[in-house]
């Protein structure tokens, strides 16, 4: 038995995250010979003089060609202790809009400088999307030790730097020195590096808990109801209620309530393929029964514990992702759990700048944009706050005509109660 | 050191991974199946397909699969693997849907290629039967870790009218919020088992007690040796000069088409055994067993850009 950790990986334009990643995968023996002959005679082909691990992730004809990487690569290495998820994202083309994409399944998210550069403009911004998506865990690799002579000062200074910024921000960041293209720190602990005594990056990921969304109170969003009815089946009566619990745990027995709706009751029967289950816990699809005949629509969430109030006004941060700008007045949808909404777009009250970590005005969004949007909704939805829920809190918009992803979007508040006090927005990410 | 935590481990992070895996692949079936009109799987008797359809299972349970199943067949296939189909089919009292390439190629709307490959060939009569159909949603078994084009690909991915993937132009995943919305003429490919590995999907077979086709497990087989590979001998192949037929003792990795699918030389007879294999074996499933993905360096991708699986 073996657990799960998703991770992310950001860097700048060579930082060697291609060759950390490319080592991770060489070194935990996830890359196998054929892949590697691969490489290596592409490597030769292309006159390069060394095997460019880069190759091992930029799949697409068009990467090779243009020699960059264009969109988010997963990629499955396994230790005897846990077997991981890496969305490897690239730093150059739409970093914000990868990087965004990576970090809102990651528990970990793994960033790289080199230390002779120290924390660039782009380690802020990962930084800065890296708490905004709220990524558990952030781990700073200071990497290409090797080309400053192995230097505790050259390292402490560009970790300190680092840590100043992430305590700004409230991230609690890990640092290690590590040499990607040597080896240093990246599986095992380096015999040069002797003034570090932490763990390497792989000893690191191995003992880092993924978030728990256990431990949060009990939310199930329905995605279909279950009902048999073949004749002589056996199950009727059967009527269940499909979904996966994207927080909290739930056991026979528990008073529930249904949101928007209100109705209560109780949890009958927990099935997943014939087994009946005592309790369940988050992130597991199973079935519910329950005691009243609610008649429950695809949208709705039961919950339990901390009481929900159904909302139509939502006041929330949106990485935009559309092509064209988003100007207050657009109508789009908004999918949050398993409800999708139409929702009109009250206003936009400007945008951050991610270099200054600084509100800016804006009337509108552009591409890879990070702003702030007053939202009503058609219908109410049981939303939560980001900051306390990543899957309550967060939410996609979407193009209604053309079925495109236009946005990411976290929930600051179930209110627009900010947006009266007129510009003196608080911002904090 | 870091703050790592110590105390003891709760519920949800000491889940192993394959309950995770699974929990996440039901889901996206529940929310195609909920969002979408006409949904298909597509299943060739292949262990990843099988393990697909074993998740459908257990998303709809105690209710029918709510879809019925695919297969384009090459007319290459092994009859063991199709008899395996159908008594699956039969079982769960599912729909099953055949394109035959052989139709097209009788009819002269595809012409046999040279070299007697008949997977690329999938393409058109695959797309064919999505237009028949009206599918919107083609549930695949596809893989992120069998191929690094594959490993671009999204959970649910857009086909455009003609079928055709577009890599440089993919909408961002978020969360696990999935969107399969497109326009009347697109339609989506949907791949459950996206985060699993060769690995996962062995583990699940054992866990489960999934019954696969026997061609997966050792045994004795006339085959010849082609292009570094084991290759079944069948009047599909007519042997080369300097190509002899020999028995020995082989599996199959993956299961496909005849002519381009190779055997491993191996004495796993059991889920375990190919456990153990699989875990200490260093080359890849398809670089092992397919001759159709070493045709170029961008075979895969290109065979999916036109609406390959």
């Amino acid at each position: 038995m073996s657990t799960l950790l998703r991770l992310a990986t950001a860097g700048s334009v060579d930082d060697g995250k291609s060759t950390l990643v490319g080592r991770l995968l060489y070194d935990s023996k996830s890359v196998l010979a054929d892949q590697l002959d691969a490489v290596r005679r592409v490597s030769e082909d292309k006159g390069l003089g060394h095997v460019d691990l880069a190759l091992l992730t930029d799949g697409l004809r068009a990467e090779r060609e243009q020699g960059i990487t264009i969109d988010v690569a997963y990629r499955y290495f396994a230790t005897p202790r846990r077997a991981f998820i890496l969305a490897d994202c690239p730093g150059h083309v739409q970093y914000t809009r990868n990087t965004v994409t990576g970090s809102s399944t990651a528990d970990v998210l793994v960033l790289l400088v080199d230390v002779r550069k120290g924390v660039l403009e782009q380690t802020r911004r990962h930084l800065s999307v890296g708490r905004l998506l709220r990524v558990p865990h952030v781990i700073l690799a200071v990497n290409k030790i090797d080309l400053v002579d192995y230097s505790a000062d050259a390292y402490e200074a560009v970790a300190e730097q680092a840590r100043a910024l992430a305590s700004g921000l409230g991230v609690d960041l890990h640092t290690i020195p590590v040499s990607a293209l040597a080896g240093d720190n990246i599986v095992e602990r380096s015999e040069r590096t002797p003034w570090y005594a932490g763990p390497s990056l792989l000893e690191l990921l191995e003992t880092l808990s993924p978030e728990d969304v256990a431990d949060a109170d009990f939310r199930f969003p329905v995605q279909l109801t279950i009902r048999p009815q073949a004749a002589a089946s056996g199950f009727e009566e059967y009527r269940g209620y499909a979904g996966r619990i994207s927080s909290g745990r739930v056991a026979v027995g528990d008073e529930v309530v249904a949101l928007p709706s209100g109705r209560r009751t109780r949890v009958v029967g927990i099935d997943l393929f014939g087994e009946e289950l005592p309790d369940a816990v988050a992130p597991l699809s199973v079935t519910l029964r329950l005691a009243d005949e609610l008649d429950l629509a695809r949208g709705e969430v039961l919950a339990s514990g901390t009481p929900v109030e159904p909302t139509q006004d939502l006041d929330g941060t949106v990485a935009w992702l559309g092509m064209r700008p988003l100007r207050a007045g657009a109508r789009v949808l908004l999918k949050h759990g398993t409800k999708t909404v139409q929702a009109m777009v009250r206003g936009v009250h400007g945008r951050l700048d991610l270099d200054t970590l600084t509100p800016v005005a804006a009337a509108a969004l552009e591409l890879n944009d990070i702003g702030r949007v007053e939202l009503r909704l058609a219908s109410p939805i049981a939303a939560e706050e980001y900051a306390s829920s990543r899957t309550g809190g967060s939410f996609l918009l979407i193009d209604p005509q053309t079925g495109e992803n236009l946005a990411a979007g976290m929930i600051r508040a179930t209110n627009v109660d900010a947006f009266a006090a007129g510009d003196q927005l608080d911002w904090v990410i | 050191m870091p703050p790592t935590t110590t105390q003891a481990a709760p519920a949800a992070s000491a889940l192993d991974q394959l309950t995770l895996l699974e929990a996440e692949g039901i889901h996206i079936i529940r929310e195609i199946v909920a969002e979408l009109e006409r949904p298909v799987l597509l299943f060739s008797g292949g262990k990843d397909s099988v393990v697909m359809l074993h998740l459908a299972r257990k998303a709809f349970w105690p209710g029918p699969i709510p879809f019925p199943v695919l297969h384009v067949d090459t007319g290459h296939n092994f009859a063991e693997v199709l008899a395996y189909r159908d008594a699956v089919v039969a079982e769960l009292g599912l729909r099953l849907i055949v394109a035959r390439v052989q139709d097209y190629i009788d009819d002269g709307r595809l012409l046999e290629r040279p070299d007697g490959t008949r997977n690329p060939l999938q393409t058109v009569p695959l797309l064919d039967a999505i237009v028949d159909g009206r599918f919107d949603a083609v549930f695949g078994g596809g893989r992120r870790d069998e191929e690094k084009a594959r490993a671009k690909e999204r959970v649910v991915s857009l086909r455009d009218e003609f079928g055709q993937w577009d890599p440089r132009n993919q909408r961002p995943e978020l969360w696990s919020l999935y969107n399969p919305r497109h326009r009347p003429g697109e339609h989506v490919r949907v791949f459950p088992l996206s985060n699993w590995t060769e690995l996962d999907v062995w583990r699940y077979i054992e866990r489960e007690r999934i019954a696969l086709p026997e061609l997966y497990y050792a045994h004795q087989r006339d085959v010849f040796r082609r292009d570094g590979m084991w290759l079944a001998a069948s009047e599909l192949l007519p042997l080369r000069p300097g190509e002899t037929v020999e028995r020995r003792v082989v599996r199959y990795r993956t299961v496909g088409d005849i002519s381009c699918t190779g055997a491993v030389e191996s004495d796993a007879a059991s889920v375990a055994d190919v456990i153990a294999e699989v875990a200490a074996v260093r080359i890849t499933e398809r670089g092992a067993t397919r001759a159709d993905d070493r045709l170029t360096e961008a075979a895969m991708e290109d065979r999916k850009k036109e609406g390959y699986f």
